[in-house]
C-alpha cells in the first residue's frame, strides 16, 4: 500500500537577502512499509518531522531523496499527484482552517467537485460520508455553529467522500476537548474496521494509539522505533529520551514490575491493570476490609480560611451574571448568579465541558468583561466602581489565554515580554528587570532575548507568551488550557513551572480538560456547568463525586478511578486519594 | 461576536429566494440603472410599484430590512437637507445663505425616494441569496469576462472563502485585543495617533494569524485535489427554471415601461409646441 524507501526531505532556511543560511533536514533516511488495512500510530515530540512525513505521503511535498510509492504510484511523478491525493486523504489539526464550504454539505462536496463528478453522484457521496461519521442531521448547518469534534468529523467526511484507500490524521485531536477527541477516535476506528481504510494516525497522546496495529516513533527526522504497541511501550526510557511517555496503565504496571511484583512487564489498558491488581491482591482474600464507610482522607491542607479574608486580600464574586448578545435573538446566559471567593496563594483547578462558562468567568476576573448583574471585589474594592484603576487590577491578576503564542507581536522576545511592564509606566530599569526575571521563570535561556519570537519552536513561543504575563508580576495567574497542543515533556515542564510559581506564593487558577493534571497540582477544584459553579471543594471530595461528574460529561482522574473501583470491590484502599504518589502508596499497601 | 452574519441572509423560502442568483443580479443591475434614469413622478411611481412587488415576493420582514438602513441614515438625511437648502429657484423661506425653494423641496423628495428605492432594491438580493450562491452567480454570470483574462473562478472562490473566514477572524480579533488588554494595553484613551499606535500589537498578530490560516487552508485545499476551476463540477449547478424566465420577462416589461415614460416626459414639451 505505502512504501517509503530512504526518504529524506530538506528545506532551506534563508536570511533577509535570500541566501541560504541553513539546510534543515526535516526527514532523514526514513524507510517503512504499510500494508492495506493497517492502523499505524506515528509518535514523536513537537518538531520531530512527523507532519512533514505526512505531507510527503499525500504528495503535498516531494522527497529530496528516496522514493515514496502509494498503491504503486511514485509521489514524485506529476501525473500521479491527483490520484495520490485522492487515495491518501489528510485530516489536519485545526478544525477551522480546513473547512472550505459555508455549509456542511458544501464542504463535503468540495473534494468530489474537484474530481469533476456529476451532481447526482456527489450527493450520494455526501450522504454516505456524513452517515459514516454520524453527521447526517447537520448537512445544512453552517460550520461556525458546530463543536470542534463535529468540525473534525466534517473534515473526515470531506476526505471520505473522495473514496480514499488510506487516511492520514495529523494531530487531528490536539485542539479538541475529551468529548470531541472521543467522537473523532470512534469515527477513525469505524473507518478502519468497517471500511478497511488504512490509517496513519499522528499524535503525541499515547492513550490514543494503544490499540494500533503498529507504532512508529520519529525523532529529529529519523524513524527511531518501530513495532507493536507492546514492544514500543516496553521501552519507557528510550521513549522518554525522545520526549514521549507511556500510557498510564503501562507506567503503573512497570513500577509494579520494578518493585519485584510478578506481572507482565507491559500492559496497555486501564481494565487490564485493574484485573492484574485484583489478581495479585485477591490471593489473600483476608485482605478484604470490613467497614463500608470510606476513610476520611488525610487532608494536606487546613480548612480554607474564611471568606472575610478573601474579601480583604483576594478576589470575590458576588451574584455575578453575564449574558452574551443580550437583547438579540442570539442571547445566551454565560454566567448565572456566581458566588465565589478566591484566596491569596491558592492553586485552583477549574473544570467543565466546552461552553460551560469557564472562559467567561476568567474574563471577569481582570475586568475584561463587565458583569450584567452583581459585583466583583479585588482586595475588598469593587473593580467596576468609578475611579478604580483597571491597570492596577490587570497588573495583579494576570490572564493567559488559550494558545497565548498567537498574541506575540514584537521584533524580539525581550521587547515582547516588556510590553506589559511598559504599559504599567514603570522606569526602564524596572521594566527590563521584570522581563529578565519572567523569561528566567519560564525556563528559557538568555540567548533567546534578541531572537524574534516567530523563530522559536511552538513550546518556546508558548513560554514567551506566558512570560509576557508573568512580567506584570501578578499575585494571581489565570491560565486557560496552557498545555493544549504540547508534547508530554513540554506539558510536564509547564506544569512544574506553575507549581514552582505557586510555591513562591502566587495564586494559580488553571483551566484544563486533563483530570490527571488537575489532580496532581490543584488544591481546590471548581466545576462549572451551564454558567454556574456546581461543585467547589477539595479534590478528594470532588473526585469522590464520581456519578455527579460523569453526569456532567466529565471524567475523574485515572488514579481516583482505579482506587474507587478497588474500594467498591471490597479492597482496603482509600478511595479518596488521587495523586500519583499517594495512589502508588495505596497500591503498595494493598499488595505489599 | 461569533454570531455576526455576513451578507445578512434571511433564511426562509420565497419566490425570490428560489430564483437563480444570476437572475437576481440582473434584476439588481437593471433596477438600479432605471432609478438613475428616473426624472419624473410617473417613473418614480412605476419604480415604487415594482419595488413593492419585488419586496412582497421576497417575504423578508420590513423591520429586518429597515435595520440595514440605520448605517446610512446620516448620509440620507444629509443629502436630502443639502438638496433642500441649496437648490436655486423660487424661495418660500430665506435666512442668510439658506433659502428653501419649491424646487429644492421637490429635488429633496426625489433624492430621498431615489436613495430609499436604491438601498431597498439593491439589498433584497443579499437577504435572499446565500453568499455562496451569490459567488456562484457571479462566477457563472461573468463567464464571458474570462475571454479578457479576468480570473472569474478565482475571484468567486476568494469571495466565498472570505465569507467563511470573516466570523472566525472577528472572533480572533476580539481575543487578541483582550489578550493585549490583559497585559495592560489601552485602546480607549489618548489622541488618534496614540490610539492607532496602540493597535499595532493587535494588527501584527492578526496578520500573522491570517497568513498562517491561509497557508493551512491552501494545504487543505491541495490535499482535497483542488486545482482551480478547470474540470471542476458543482454540487448544485446553476440552472434557469421557468420562474427565472418569468422574472426576466417581468424585468423586460418594467424596463420598457420606464423607457416609455422617460421618452414621453422628455418629448412632452415638443408635443406641446406642435
Amino acid at each position: 500500500m505505502i512504501d517509503a524507501e530512504h526518504v529524506t526531505f530538506e528545506y532551506f532556511r534563508r536570511d533577509e537577502n535570500g541566501s541560504v543560511t541553513e539546510i534543515v533536514e526535516a526527514v532523514k533516511d526514513l524507510s517503512m512499509q504499510v500494508k492495506a488495512g493497517e492502523f499505524i500510530g506515528i509518535l514523536g515530540c513537537n518538531g520531530s518531522g512527523k507532519s512533514t512525513f505526512a505531507k510527503l505521503l499525500s504528495a503535498l511535498l516531494q522527497p529530496s531523496e528516496g522514493t515514496i510509492t502509494i498503491a504503486g504510484m511514485d509521489t514524485r511523478e506529476k501525473e500521479h499527484t491527483w490520484a495520490i491525493r485522492k487515495n491518501a486523504g489528510m485530516v489536519f489539526q485545526n478544525p477551522d482552517n480546513q473547512i472550505i464550504g459555508t455549509t456542511v454539505e458544501e464542504d463535503v462536496a468540495f473534494g468530489p467537485e474537484n474530481l469533476g463528478m456529476e451532481p447526482g453522484a456527489i450527493e450520494q457521496r455526501i450522504a454516505e460520508a456524513l452517515e459514516a461519521v454520524g453527521m447526517t442531521a447537520y448537512y445544512q448547518q453552517s460550520p461556525g455553529r458546530l463543536s470542534g469534534g463535529q468540525k473534525q468529523r466534517i473534515a473526515i467526511a470531506g476526505i471520505l467522500a473522495m473514496h480514499p484507500t488510506c487516511m492520514i490524521f495529523d494531530e487531528s485531536t490536539a485542539m479538541l476537548d475529551p468529548k470531541g477527541t472521543k467522537e473523532v477516535m470512534n469515527a477513525v476506528r469505524a473507518l478502519n474496521q468497517k471500511q478497511k481504510i488504512t490509517i496513519l494516525y499522528i499524535t503525541h497522546d499515547m492513550e490514543e494509539v494503544v490499540d494500533a496495529d503498529r507504532l512508529i516513533v520519529m525523532h529529529q527526522g529519523r524513524l527511531v522505533m518501530e513495532g507493536s504497541p507492546d514492544a514500543v511501550f516496553r521501552k519507557k526510557d528510550e521513549l522518554k529520551s525522545y520526549g514521549l511517555t507511556v500510557p498510564w496503565a503501562t507506567e503503573v504496571a512497570e513500577r509494579l514490575h520494578a518493585a519485584g511484583i510478578s506481572c507482565p512487564s507491559v500492559l496497555l489498558h486501564d481494565e487490564e491493570l485493574l484485573e492484574l491488581i485484583c489478581r495479585i491482591a485477591g490471593k489473600g482474600r483476608n485482605n478484604l476490609r470490613e467497614a463500608m464507610e470510606p476513610p476520611v482522607a488525610p487532608s494536606s491542607k487546613e480548612d480554607r480560611s474564611s471568606d472575610t479574608e478573601a474579601m480583604v486580600k483576594g478576589l470575590v464574586f458576588h451574584h455575578v451574571s453575564y449574558e452574551y448578545n443580550s437583547k438579540t435573538a442570539y442571547a445566551h446566559m454565560a454566567l448565572r448568579d456566581v458566588d465565589l471567593a478566591i484566596h491569596k496563594g491558592e492553586f485552583i483547578g477549574l473544570i467543565g465541558h466546552t461552553g460551560s462558562g469557564k472562559s467567561t468567568l476568567i474574563q471577569h476576573m481582570n475586568g475584561l468583561l463587565k458583569p450584567a448583574n452583581g459585583n466583583i471585589f479585588y482586595e475588598g474594592k469593587d473593580i467596576h466602581e468609578k475611579g478604580y484603576s483597571r491597570i492596577y487590577l490587570r497588573e495583579k491578576v494576570g490572564l493567559v489565554f488559550q494558545y497565548p503564542e498567537y498574541q506575540l507581536f514584537a521584533d524580539t522576545v525581550l521587547e515582547d515580554v516588556s510590553f506589559g511592564p511598559k504599559n504599567l509606566n514603570l522606569p526602564l530599569l524596572e521594566v527590563q528587570q521584570r522581563a529578565f526575571q519572567a523569561i528566567e521563570a519560564v525556563g528559557l535561556e538568555d540567548s533567546v532575548y534578541d531572537l524574534s519570537p516567530f523563530e522559536l519552536s511552538g513550546g518556546q513561543k508558548r513560554r514567551v507568551a506566558i512570560a509576557g504575563v508573568l512580567a506584570m508580576k501578578p499575585d494571581f495567574l489565570i491560565l486557560d488550557e496552557p498545555t493544549a497542543g504540547l508534547d508530554p515533556v513540554g506539558k510536564k515542564q509547564l506544569l512544574e513551572m506553575l507549581k514552582a510559581l505557586h510555591q513562591k506564593g502566587m495564586g494559580i487558577l488553571l483551566i484544563s480538560h486533563n483530570m490527571e493534571d488537575i489532580a496532581e497540582y490543584a488544591g481546590r477544584i471548581l466545576v462549572m456547568e451551564q454558567g454556574k459553579i456546581v461543585l467547589d471543594g477539595r479534590p478528594e471530595d470532588i473526585f469522590y463525586e464520581k456519578e455527579q461528574l460523569q453526569g456532567l460529561g466529565l471524567d475523574i482522574p485515572r488514579t481516583s478511578k482505579l482506587l474507587g473501583q478497588l474500594w467498591e470491590m471490597g479492597y482496603p484502599v482509600n478511595p479518596k486519594r488521587f495523586r500519583m504518589e499517594d495512589t502508588w502508596q495505596e497500591l503498595v499497601r494493598l499488595i505489599g | 461576536m461569533r454570531d455576526i452574519t455576513i451578507g445578512q441572509f434571511y433564511p426562509i423560502e420565497s419566490k425570490i429566494h428560489s430564483l437563480d442568483p444570476r437572475t437576481k443580479l440582473a434584476i439588481t443591475f437593471f433596477y438600479v440603472s432605471s432609478l438613475i434614469l428616473a426624472n419624473n413622478k410617473y417613473m418614480y411611481l412605476l419604480a415604487f410599484a415594482a419595488l413593492i412587488v419585488y419586496f412582497l415576493l421576497s417575504r423578508v420582514p420590513l423591520g429586518y430590512m429597515a435595520r440595514g438602513l440605520r448605517g446610512i441614515l446620516i448620509f440620507i438625511v444629509l443629502s436630502v437637507f443639502l438638496n433642500i437648502l441649496f437648490t436655486p429657484g423660487d424661495p418660500i423661506f430665506e435666512w442668510g445663505v439658506f433659502h428653501i425653494t419649491w424646487q429644492g423641496i421637490r429635488t429633496g423628495c426625489y433624492t430621498l425616494l431615489r436613495i430609499l428605492f436604491l438601498v431597498f432594491g439593491a439589498s433584497i438580493i443579499t437577504y435572499t441569496t446565500t453568499p455562496t450562491k451569490l459567488a456562484d452567480g457571479l462566477e457563472q454570470g461573468f463567464q464571458w469576462l474570462k475571454r479578457f483574462r479576468v480570473p472569474v473562478h478565482e475571484v468567486a472562490m476568494m469571495i466565498s472563502i472570505a465569507m467563511r473566514f470573516i466570523p472566525i477572524l472577528v472572533e480572533e480579533l476580539d481575543k487578541i485585543m483582550k489578550a493585549q488588554q490583559a497585559r495592560g494595553a489601552d485602546f480607549e484613551t489618548g489622541n488618534l495617533f496614540r490610539r492607532l499606535k496602540s493597535l499595532f500589537p493587535v494588527i501584527l498578530p492578526m496578520f500573522v494569524s491570517a497568513i498562517r490560516r491561509a497557508n493551512e487552508l491552501a494545504l487543505a485545499m491541495d490535499a482535497r485535489c483542488y486545482r482551480g476551476g478547470e474540470g471542476r463540477t458543482k454540487l448544485h449547478p446553476l440552472k434557469y427554471e421557468r420562474r427565472d424566465r418569468i422574472a426576466y420577462l417581468s424585468l423586460l416589461v418594467y424596463m420598457c415601461g420606464m423607457a416609455i415614460l422617460r421618452i414621453w416626459a422628455d418629448w412632452e414639451p415638443l408635443w406641446n409646441l406642435a
